[in-house]
Parts: structure tokens; C-alpha cells; sequence
């Protein structure tokens, strides 16, 4: 008997049903990102039992990293076409007599993640093309009482956008004077409510409602 | 690659047929770079917004202003000092005396620790507030669901029995032990808590502590 001969053909996979998956899987992550920005400096966040989001727009961010350096962040407003970053970076030049140009205020527009930067090394931070080369640059705002640029930056936000809202993001390892000491810059300027930045932990609520029981 | 499978029509009276042939595409490098696009989409969305705990500090009394400081009855004063190395102390009532301080009691960040020492004084507040919860939750009251924080709000108000807690932080003491604390507040449904500077009898008192101890390996006071 003749061996029955299979013709040589590759097998071939439909890849259609695949695609489709895909096309499917890659329009739900297109339409729910929400880039993550780069963070200047690693912060570990404490845990709280707080469910509340962070809002969407209007927010000052002052972080504290575990090396005592303070950076500062804020959006552009509830639309991009505000500019209120642009805006504030300008009044903070008119208050230190620096000339930022039109194209270093764009540029600082479209970074959006946070700067610990002195006033005075903002030009060449913004000429920097990465974030190697800007990072040189971040020491830290300085919050000392000579030179308290941290207090001016609050100000100059507040002047350009008064319905900012505060939050506070602090590594759980930092040392708690410096985190007063913003609290206390903050105080000063009349910013009594603040929102701090935590990671959910839910299983603490949990615990306690067993206990009581 | 894309190709055409073609059968061959037969010929039939010299027409020539072609016979309806279903079109492969190859589909192999859109999978690919779909991958390659969702694997990037995954890596860089941020799902889980980050959290945000709220706190309201009382408004700063400039040093030119001339204003007494409120009275609050020492009988419901619970004193809480954040110390070094996640370490948490508290005693009841105030500390003017420095030759004679209250005792001090240790203890720490977990369940059984600082939160029984809460919970304890703040009873009362607590229970109601976990039966409004519960209410709620059954539908036994019916409220609409943005006025449960207002209306839990409204019952912190007129908790008279409950403890004032007054957090200080030693020198030495960590933000995510203020975090924590605060979020201890949050748990036990304290109504009345509020941040302070610490006095310098506090501090003699946690020093003494920390010496009485003798496990302190951060040496160096200020």
C-alpha cells in the first residue's frame, strides 16, 4: 500500500481573531491612560485608609523626598489652553528679575513633573534635553528663611490660580521637621487645608470592624 | 506575506472562471506591533490614582496678634508624641509641671497598640458612628449617599465625651508615623484632634524615656 502523501503545505494560523482581541485590548488602554510622570525624585508613600482621588486638576504638589530636598509641581489647570504654568513661572522671573523667554516658558509648560530647582538655575534646567541633564540641576527648592523660594512659589500659584488645592507628598522616611517646616511655609501663607498623598491600605478598617463586634 | 490563493478555474467552453477565492492576509507583524503597543499602553498607564488624606490645621496665631489660646478641659486631653524609630508615646491630662511630669506610656503603630488606647476613650463616637454606618448600609435610614460624610460630620460635632487628642512630634520622628497617626484619627473617628508644637517638658519627658529604655541607637540629643 502507498503511503498516503500529505501535500507540503505550512500550516497557517488565522491571525484575525487575534487582531481583533488586540485592536480591542489596545483602544481600552489608549482611552484609559493616563501617563504616569516621571517623578524628580523616588518617593515611598505612606499607607492610609483614605479612598478619596487625588483631583484631576488644580493641585500644587510639594514633595519631600528621604534626602530633605523639596521639589514642587503644578498643573496647568482644568484646560491646557489656561497656561497657568507658563504664567506662574513668569511671575516668579518678575519677582527674582530673571527674563524667562517665551520659548523657555513653553518649555517649562510641557514638563509636567516636578522641579526642585532654585529659581536661579531654572534656565539652565529648562535648557537641559533630558532628564539626566536636568537632573544635575535639582537640589532642592530652598525653604530656609533668607532665601524661602518654596513660599514665593506658593504665592506666585495662588496669585495665578486661587482655586489650587495643596497636597503634600512626603516619603514615609523623611524626617519630620522638614515636612513641618513646609507645613509651617504653608501656614504662613494662609493654606490651612492639606491633602496629603497616601497608598490605600485597606485591611486596616477591616481589623477594627472585627474587633468591635 | 499577503498572497492570493487562487484555484485554478477549469475551463469550460473556453470561458475562463475563476472561482471565488477567500483573501489571506497575513496578519503576523499587525500582532506583533499590537503587542509591542500594548505592552508599552500597559507600562505606562497609571491605574490606581494615588489616594489623598485630608487635614484642616488650625489657623496660625501671628506673633503680633493678641490671642488666648482656647481652653480645653484636661480631663479629655489625650497628649500623643510621635518619638524616634516608630515609636509612640502618650499620657492624659498636661504636662505643666517639669519637676513632675506624668508618666509616659509606650506603645505602637499596630492594632492593639495606640488604637486601643483611642478607641477605649472614644467609645461612645465611635459606636454611633459605626451604627449610622451600619444603618445605612442595611437601609434602615434613608439617606442619600453624598450626605452620609455631612451627616457622620454632624455627629463628630456634637460628640461631647469623646478625647481631644493633641500630636506632637519629637525631633526625631518620621513623616509616615504623622501619616500614620492622622490615619489613626481617621479609624477611631476621633472628632477633636489637632496638631501642636512639643514643649520642652515633653521633650525632657521623651528623653527620659528613651534613656529609661536603653535601646535608643540614635545618639545625640537636641
Amino acid at each position: 500500500m502507498p503511503k498516503l502523501k500529505l501535500p507540503a503545505k505550512s500550516p497557517r494560523i488565522d491571525m484575525t481573531p487575534m487582531v481583533d482581541l488586540f485592536s480591542v485590548m489596545l483602544i481600552f488602554f489608549v482611552l484609559t491612560a493616563t501617563v504616569r510622570p516621571q517623578e524628580a525624585a523616588p518617593v515611598d508613600v505612606p499607607f492610609s485608609i483614605s479612598a478619596k482621588p487625588i483631583p484631576d486638576a488644580n493641585v500644587m504638589t510639594i514633595l519631600v523626598a528621604n534626602d530633605n530636598r523639596v521639589f514642587f509641581n503644578v498643573d496647568n489647570g482644568p484646560d491646557t489652553s489656561l497656561k497657568f504654568r507658563p504664567k506662574i513661572l513668569n511671575e516668579m522671573g518678575r519677582r527674582y528679575g530673571i527674563d524667562f523667554t517665551p520659548e523657555e516658558l513653553r518649555k517649562f509648560e510641557k514638563l509636567n513633573s516636578s522641579f526642585g530647582v532654585p529659581i536661579q538655575d531654572m534656565r539652565n534646567y529648562l535648557k537641559g534635553k533630558t532628564m539626566q541633564e536636568r537632573s544635575v540641576f535639582e537640589t532642592g527648592i530652598p525653604i530656609d528663611s533668607l532665601d524661602n523660594q518654596l513660599a514665593t512659589w506658593i504665592l506666585c500659584t495662588r496669585a495665578i490660580n486661587p482655586g489650587v488645592q495643596t497636597c503634600i507628598k512626603g516619603d514615609a522616611n523623611t524626617d519630620f521637621p522638614i515636612v513641618r517646616k513646609v507645613l509651617d511655609i504653608l501656614q504662613d501663607k494662609n493654606v490651612n487645608r492639606f491633602n496629603l498623598i497616601t497608598s490605600l491600605e485597606a485591611q486596616a478598617v477591616k481589623l477594627d470592624e472585627e474587633k468591635t463586634q | 506575506m499577503a498572497e492570493i490563493v487562487e484555484a485554478q478555474g477549469k475551463e469550460k467552453g473556453g470561458k475562463k472562471k475563476f472561482k471565488k477565492a477567500p483573501v489571506h492576509v497575513d496578519m503576523t507583524p499587525m500582532v506583533d506591533l499590537m503587542c509591542i503597543l500594548i505592552t508599552f499602553f500597559m507600562l505606562t498607564t497609571a491605574f490606581t490614582k494615588p489616594k489623598i488624606m485630608e487635614i484642616v490645621l488650625p489657623e496660625k496665631i501671628k506673633k503680633d496678634e493678641k490671642v488666648e489660646a482656647p481652653k480645653i478641659a484636661k480631663s479629655r486631653t489625650l497628649n500623643i508624641i510621635l518619638g524616634p524609630d516608630g515609636r509612640v508615646y502618650w499620657y492624659p491630662g498636661s504636662a505643666d509641671d517639669p519637676k513632675n511630669p506624668p508618666p509616659l506610656q509606650e506603645t505602637t503603630f499596630s492594632a492593639d497598640g495606640i488604637r486601643q488606647v483611642l478607641l477605649e476613650r472614644n467609645k461612645a463616637l465611635f459606636k454611633k458612628v459605626y451604627q449610622f454606618n451600619d444603618d445605612v448600609l442595611r437601609g434602615k435610614i434613608e439617606i442619600p449617599r453624598d450626605s452620609v460624610q455631612s451627616a457622620i460630620r454632624q455627629l463628630k460635632k456634637d460628640d461631647d465625651t469623646g478625647p481631644i487628642v493633641l500630636i506632637k512630634a519629637y525631633s526625631k520622628a518620621k513623616y509616615g508615623n504623622f501619616v500614620d497617626i492622622i490615619d489613626e484619627m481617621a479609624i477611631c473617628d476621633i472628632a477633636r484632634y489637632t496638631f501642636v508644637d512639643i514643649s520642652w517638658i515633653e521633650e525632657d519627658m521623651v528623653k527620659n524615656a528613651l534613656g529609661a529604655s536603653g535601646s535608643v541607637t540614635s545618639t545625640g540629643s537636641n
